[in-house]
């Protein structure tokens, strides 16, 4: 529609529109040419880094300026249709490289052999679908996606409603939300201690274990024996991790329903109970939902943990850490491949569900 | 933005490019090449590859790393190339991303062959018999070690690399002090050993410590016992056609070694049971050897690098000693179970090269085998170069083996070898599953 002759375009603004255009190139070859230069410099580790840090940090402030100066030379129409590229564009290209590509060549290879040589279809994904490993994997996932995510949530929901009301709310609230702090694999540690297991004869370790001691029995390993059960000794780990982020949600959800509406039903003779179900619940439902789906998400992608803890091995195998092993250890490239493409497909209802409720105004 | 930080960023920029641009320009050019005579390895000492730079990776970090790091700067005070040695624990992840990725180090060192063996078969490694002559190599290695270098390649076998250090695995540790004033004797066979566990325990001790757990690694404690039990009872071709996938897990052979095994691994036997099997991480497994209340368990079987593990300031020959394994059927002999780096190159610069051949010379080791930590296989290699006694008595062992075979789980298909193998077996151990089962599992994930 709009053409170079746009009659709002002032006289002699593509000349001025060329001159911005200086600039924007100057800043692109710089820093095409500082590439060069640090890729080829032979100089101490530490300095090197630093000397990138500044190039690319600065670079990027310096380009996104010049660009912008460039977009705001434009004739008048131009300069948001321009401006608005500029500053999605790149997160947009690096979106596009990063990810978009790397999942397509996945699928790609899940559909070759092991070594990427020879396409054999869908081969791969009968073998995930029917081997008796794979089965016990997908079992794994399923406990901890429903177990994983029904305590978090309920336990998180459940710790918000009763500290509200409690003198102790700051306290309580902190503590449970501290082990949000750790990082999966410190957690993954520090329960390797709590489950640690050593000969009858010695003292225990274990804190699991010396009480279960002391109360009479015999030290065991929890995480090893028991299977399938022992997976729930992995999953109280990142229930214990996550209660904290759904308390915090629900505990802000619940302050934003206004008091009016609570009194209203406690005058009109609703309890406790039927306060908290009948008009609670219904009206936190979006933060609900969104907690859940993340959990969901999360505990499907569930890795850490697990690698921590036993390896995968003793029955507790979970799809990341079994992709990780057919494509990293057993060199296994496209059944690795496939399993990721089938967590992937996985995730992605999920995902949008949680995106749909993002998109509606009352989920936060 | 303000006028004001635009012109702080524009400086700085500037200020990096021009630091950068002031750098010294690259790598002063190699003097002009000298008439090729010899091998790469001479051509280098005398100085033709001076300045060029060779990266290098492998598992090994730390204490292993310092020590690569002072054998090998001989090599670069001699040649004047510079070896970039950087090592990840992380190994088989890192370099298998910077394979596929096209950016693999010069070269690099594998602790087994299987997992080289892939990037042999995508046509990614140099063939080093362009460079290297066989019948100069065997001055210096066994033929059965030159052997296990060739590796399947697109097209055809090539001499995928050079083995630098070994490590013996047939090898049984005990608290020598405490065990001399217990009076036990060193087992020469099979019916000593079971008699002298059965002894250990009327004395109301446990004769063993085992410990299978390894992070992601887990069960490949429980896959050693099963090769020493394999080169035990069975032939050494068996063995090579187990290790090569022709004979079935669940042949009576292979489930009678996982029998011997299940004797052995019983609760009686083995320190803290089948709790303490699964769940004691290999590295702390030893430990009870050295308990401060007198040993809690009198055997530990492991290779020669155990010792790292072993409690600060503990002594070889006073506070610990080691024997071999014993033979169970002497028709097999004494066989010696093995395992080992080798070095590969993921390209032909002869820098790289002539490092790879100075690896293929006993006497590079020579100050690593001093400060111990290092075994070396080479036939040129000086039993008086080992800095202590317990690494000379193992290269004896070695020397001395009727056969010597590889670590068989190194050489299976990952799948199988780093993979089944050891969660089958864990499995077992831990009670999950029966040995049928166990076995029946892993051939069915043998590779098709």
């Amino acid at each position: 529609m709009a053409t170079s002759s746009s009659p709002s375009a002032p006289p002699g603004a593509w000349g001025r529109t060329a001159i911005a255009l200086v600039p924007l190139l100057a800043t692109l070859a710089g820093l095409g040419w500082g590439f060069l230069i640090l890729r080829d410099l032979q100089v101490p580790q530490l300095v090197l880094v630093l000397l990138a840090i500044v190039w690319g940090v600065g670079g990027m402030v310096l380009l996104f300026t010049t660009a912008n100066f460039f977009a705001e030379q434009l004739p008048g129409p131009w300069i948001a249709r321009v401006q608005a590229w500029i500053f999605v564009g790149p997160a947009m290209l690096m979106l596009i490289w990063a990810l978009a590509l790397p999942a397509v060549r996945t699928v790609i290879i899940s559909l070759y052999d092991s070594i990427g040589t020879k396409f054999i279809g869908l081969d791969n994904y009968l073998g995930v679908f029917t081997d008796a490993n794979m089965l016990t994997v997908f079992r794994n996932n399923l406990l901890w996606m429903i177990f994983g995510t029904a305590f978090t949530v309920s336990l998180g929901l459940l710790v918000a409603v009763l500290s509200d009301r409690s003198r102790f709310e700051t306290l309580a609230k902190g503590l449970i939300f501290m082990p949000m702090a750790i990082s999966f694999v410190g957690a993954g540690v520090i329960w390797n201690f709590i489950y640690a297991v050593r000969p009858a004869d010695g003292a225990q370790i274990g804190l699991l274990n010396a009480f279960w001691v002391a109360l009479g029995g015999q030290p065991e390993a929890w995480t090893a024996f028991f299977q399938p059960w022992n997976n729930f000794f992995l999953i109280v780990i990142v229930i214990w991790l996550q209660t904290g982020y759904s308390m915090v949600l629900f505990s802000a959800a619940i302050k934003g329903i206004s008091t009016e509406i609570l009194e209203a039903a406690r005058v009109d003779g609703a309890n406790e109970v039927q306060v908290f179900f009948q008009i609670m619940i219904p009206m936190i439902m979006g933060t609900i939902i969104t907690v859940t789906t993340t959990i969901v998400i999360f505990t499907l992608k569930i890795f850490d943990v697990v690698i921590v803890m036993t390896g995968g091995q003793y029955g507790t195998s979970v799809i990341a850490t079994e992709f990780y092993r057919q494509y990293f250890t057993y060199n296994n490239d496209g059944y690795g491949s496939a399993i990721a493409v089938v967590l992937f497909i996985a995730v992605i209802p999920v995902m949008v569900y949680n995106l749909r409720q993002f998109a509606q105004p009352e989920a936060f | 933005m303000s006028k004001k930080l635009f012109n702080l960023v524009s400086v700085l920029v500037l200020t990096a490019l021009i630091l950068a641009a002031c750098g010294p320009a690259a790598t002063p050019a190699p003097t002009e090449p000298a008439q090729p005579t010899g091998t790469i390895l001479e051509r280098a000492m005398a100085g033709e590859f001076k300045g060029a730079v060779v990266t290098a990776t492998g598992p090994f970090v730390d204490q292993d790393a310092q020590k690569f790091e002072a054998m090998i700067k001989e090599f670069e005070d001699q040649t004047g190339i510079d070896v970039q040695y950087q090592g990840s624990k992380e190994f088989e992840a890192s370099i298998k991303a910077a394979v596929t990725a096209g950016n693999a180090p010069d070269i690099v060192d594998f602790p087994q062959p299987g997992l080289l063996s892939t990037f042999v078969a995508q046509g990614k490694v140099t063939d080093l018999g362009q460079f290297f002559d066989r019948a100069t190599l065997e001055q210096t290695y066994n033929p059965s070690w030159l052997d296990m270098a060739m590796l399947q390649g697109p097209n055809g076998k090539i001499m995928a690399g050079v083995w630098e250090r070994v490590n013996g695995k047939s090898l049984v540790w005990y608290p020598k002090k405490a065990w001399d004033e217990a009076g036990y004797k060193i087992p020469a066979t099979w019916d000593e050993m079971k008699a002298l566990m059965d002894q250990m325990v009327a004395d109301g001790s446990t004769p063993w410590c085992v410990g299978i757990e390894s992070g992601a690694a887990t069960g490949w404690v429980a896959t050693d016992w099963m090769e020493e039990i394999m080169l035990r009872t069975t032939s050494l071709e068996n063995y090579d056609k187990w290790v090569a996938g022709t004979l079935p897990f669940s042949s009576p052979e292979v489930k009678n070694a996982a029998e011997v095994m299940s004797d052995i691994w019983q609760d009686k036997y083995v320190y803290g049971g089948q709790a303490g099997i699964v769940k004691t991480s290999f590295s702390d497994a030893p430990l009870p050897l050295f308990d401060a209340d007198g040993p809690k368990c009198w055997m530990h079987k492991q290779g020669n690098f155990v010792t790292s593990f072993f409690p600060e300031g503990s002594q070889a020959g006073v506070d610990y000693d080691f024997f071999y394994f014993p033979p169970l059927d002497a028709a097999y002999g004494k066989p010696v179970l093995v395992a080992g780096d080798i070095w590969a190159a993921f390209t032909d610069e002869p820098a790289a090269i002539a490092v790879l051949e100075w690896f293929t010379h006993g006497s590079h080791l020579k100050s690593w085998m001093q400060a111990g930590g290092a075994i070396a296989p080479h036939k040129d290699a000086d039993l008086s170069w080992y800095g202590n006694d317990i690494e000379r008595g193992v290269a004896k062992i070695i020397q001395e083996a009727t056969s010597v075979r590889f670590d068989g789980s190194d050489l299976m298909p990952g799948q199988v070898g780093a993979g089944s193998f050891w969660k089958e077996m864990s499995s077992y151990v831990a009670g999950a599953e029966d040995l049928d089962t166990a076995l029946k599992n892993i051939d069915a994930s043998w590779p098709k």
